[in-house]
């Protein structure tokens, strides 16, 4: 996405755009569209309309009761939540790390860079696993959590936990490739001119890093939402409490609640199309004004 | 480190950030993470190879890392297809199914879970045509396979993409001034430039495979020493309060996992080298 574009290429839009000695004879241009055409149709274009039809099989009323009982709008409720817990602290640790790490330097910057990105590396199972071992009844702090009565797994701070960890590098990785792209001049005019550290942030960075912060937002936000493993590890499906959207639609599946699980699956559909066309919207943005 | 122009003398803020960088990974992430190893490493040697080598381990790891590999490798090859497709090719509809192509990062897993399985059932869109031919893919290997390749399907293409936008068509046109056939070119000249790219792409949807769990447990059918993968194995054990069972194969995999890690950063590395010119 955000690769400058070097000198070599400037001159890239004067070329035709297909030369002879680049093109493929047409069978083989009609062949090979054919076949990416199929396999996305298969993978990506069948499940997707699987999901609302099913949704709509019984019917619209069906629909609109499935994801208006209340144990459903429970559910949409503590999944709001829980992103609106998780993304933003995912945010503020993303901007304090890009700062960091973009805007100077220290010995071991790498492998803070490597370390970022151990979430994604991780099985969400075992996302789930180790805030069990941490904070779970025979966890480290399980005994002194049990003795105050605090409870964290098979809780909703568990769930926020578990959320935080798997979102954990989406806006970090994002910005830190960005920042370190366009440097630090700006910055130092602006402290130069007697800018605080605040004002330069606010009014210089942000400006700067603010299509970056929004497509790691949108990623992140997506992936809140719908994380499934490792809050199922957490969450201990307690109906009505414990249960975010991705659960809800577990437990009506596994009831044989078919339609009612893909009426709650497909409000979690159209979130990844709404994601998908933001994302896009941004990406073109990104390139339009590079 | 302290050169004259040292940035920390002039902007404000390193402290602060570094610190609470530092303590929110060490506090959400490594702790969090460690507590996997220590647990495991309290464990006698013996206890530990019972935990993550009994016979039905075994059969979770082979179908694990099995379909994994068989989807990553469907996906390079299909990925690079699409790649080639998207980045070569015109056609209607084009910024449509580049967009779509990230829908298995922006679907929530479970809901891709359920709907592969409601296509593949017997009675399914797709299911209905091929279990009457003998060829059942809900609740077989075959539905584990297609899970991982559903989840592991933009990393080739994703990957391939830039690198594919990048190259210079002049090394085309030289291959084929020299007298080289198109087949040629693209087989001598354009594959092993794309080459490590196309690997990377597959070390991460094999990673991404390994681990997954919302899309496969649908589809797999979950039998044990037939279809159950390990982190479905994991919460299995957990379920059955066996902690340290769960966490001794927890163990295994984030070394998978981290050895992973390390081979796809050295073939960045290598990438990036590749295309330094």
């Amino acid at each position: 996405m955000a690769v400058p574009t070097t000198a070599p290429f400037a001159n890239r839009h004067v070329r035709p755009a297909t030369h002879r000695a680049n093109r493929d004879p047409a069978w083989a241009r009609w062949a090979l569209t054919a076949v990416a055409l199929v396999f996305l149709a298969f993978f990506l274009v069948l499940p997707l309309l699987a999901v609302f039809a099913q949704a709509f099989a019984k019917g619209g009323a069906y629909f609109l009761a499935a994801i208006r009982e209340p144990e459903a709008l429970a559910s949409i409720r503590l999944t709001l939540f829980t992103v609106a817990v998780a993304v933003p602290s995912n945010v503020v640790f993303g901007v304090a790390a890009a700062w960091a790490i973009a805007k100077f330097r220290f010995p071991g910057k790498s492998l803070l860079t490597t370390l970022i990105d151990l979430p994604f590396a991780v099985s969400p199972v075992i996302s789930g696993l180790i805030y069990v071992l941490v904070f779970g009844a025979q966890g480290w702090f399980g005994p002194w959590l049990i003795e105050h009565n605090i409870r964290i797994i098979f809780a909703v701070p568990g769930i926020i936990l578990a959320t935080t960890f798997v979102t954990f590098p989406f806006v970090a990785r994002e910005l830190i490739p960005l920042m370190q792209a366009q440097g630090t001049d700006e910055e130092y005019s602006a402290v130069t001119l007697g800018a605080s550290g605040w004002q330069t942030f606010w009014r210089v960075t942000l400006p700067n890093i603010r299509w970056g912060l929004l497509y790691g937002i949108i990623l992140c936000n997506a992936r809140a939402m719908g994380e499934f493993g490792a809050v199922s590890v957490v969450s201990g499906h307690i109906r009505g409490e414990t249960n975010t959207m991705p659960l809800h639609v577990e437990i009506l599946y596994n009831e044989y609640n078919i339609a009612g699980a893909f009426a709650v699956a497909s409000l979690l559909a159209l979130l990844a199309l709404a994601t998908l066309v933001l994302k896009s919207l941004v990406e073109w943005r990104q390139t339009g004004t590079a | 480190m302290a050169s004259p122009r040292d940035s920390r003398s002039i902007l404000p803020g390193f402290g602060l950030s570094l610190g609470f960088t530092l303590a929110y990974l060490g506090l959400i992430v490594l702790v969090p993470l460690s507590a996997a190893f220590i647990r495991t490493a309290g464990m006698s040697w013996h206890d530990f190879v019972v935990a993550v080598a009994s016979p039905r381990v075994i059969a979770a790891y082979r179908l694990s890392f099995g379909a994994s590999l068989a989807a990553g490798f469907v996906n390079m090859v299909f990925g690079l297809v699409v790649a080639w497709v998207l980045v070569r090719y015109s056609f209607p509809g084009k910024r449509i199914v580049d967009a779509l192509v990230d829908l298995p990062f922006a679907l929530p897993t479970a809901v891709a879970g359920i709907a592969l399985t409601s296509l593949y059932s017997p009675h399914g869109w797709i299911g209905r045509w091929l279990v009457p031919l003998g060829f059942k893919v809900a609740f077989t290997w075959t539905g584990v396979f297609v899970a991982l390749t559903f989840i592991g399907l933009p990393f080739v293409v994703r990957t391939v993409q830039p690198v594919l936008q990048e190259l210079e068509p002049e090394i085309e046109e030289a291959s084929s001034t020299l007298g080289a056939s198109r087949i040629q070119t693209v087989t001598r000249i354009l594959l092993p430039e794309l080459m490590p790219s196309l690997l990377t792409g597959f070390a991460l949807a094999f990673a991404r495979a390994l681990g997954e769990y919302g899309s496969v447990v649908f589809i797999s059918g979950n039998m044990p020493m037939k279809t159950e993968i390990v982190p479905l194995l994991i919460i299995t054990k957990l379920e059955q309060y066996d902690y340290r069972g769960a966490t001794a194969i927890a163990v295994v995999m984030l070394v998978s996992s981290f050895v992973l890690l390390l081979l796809i950063n050295l073939l960045q590395k290598w990438s990036r080298r590749y295309h330094a010119i």
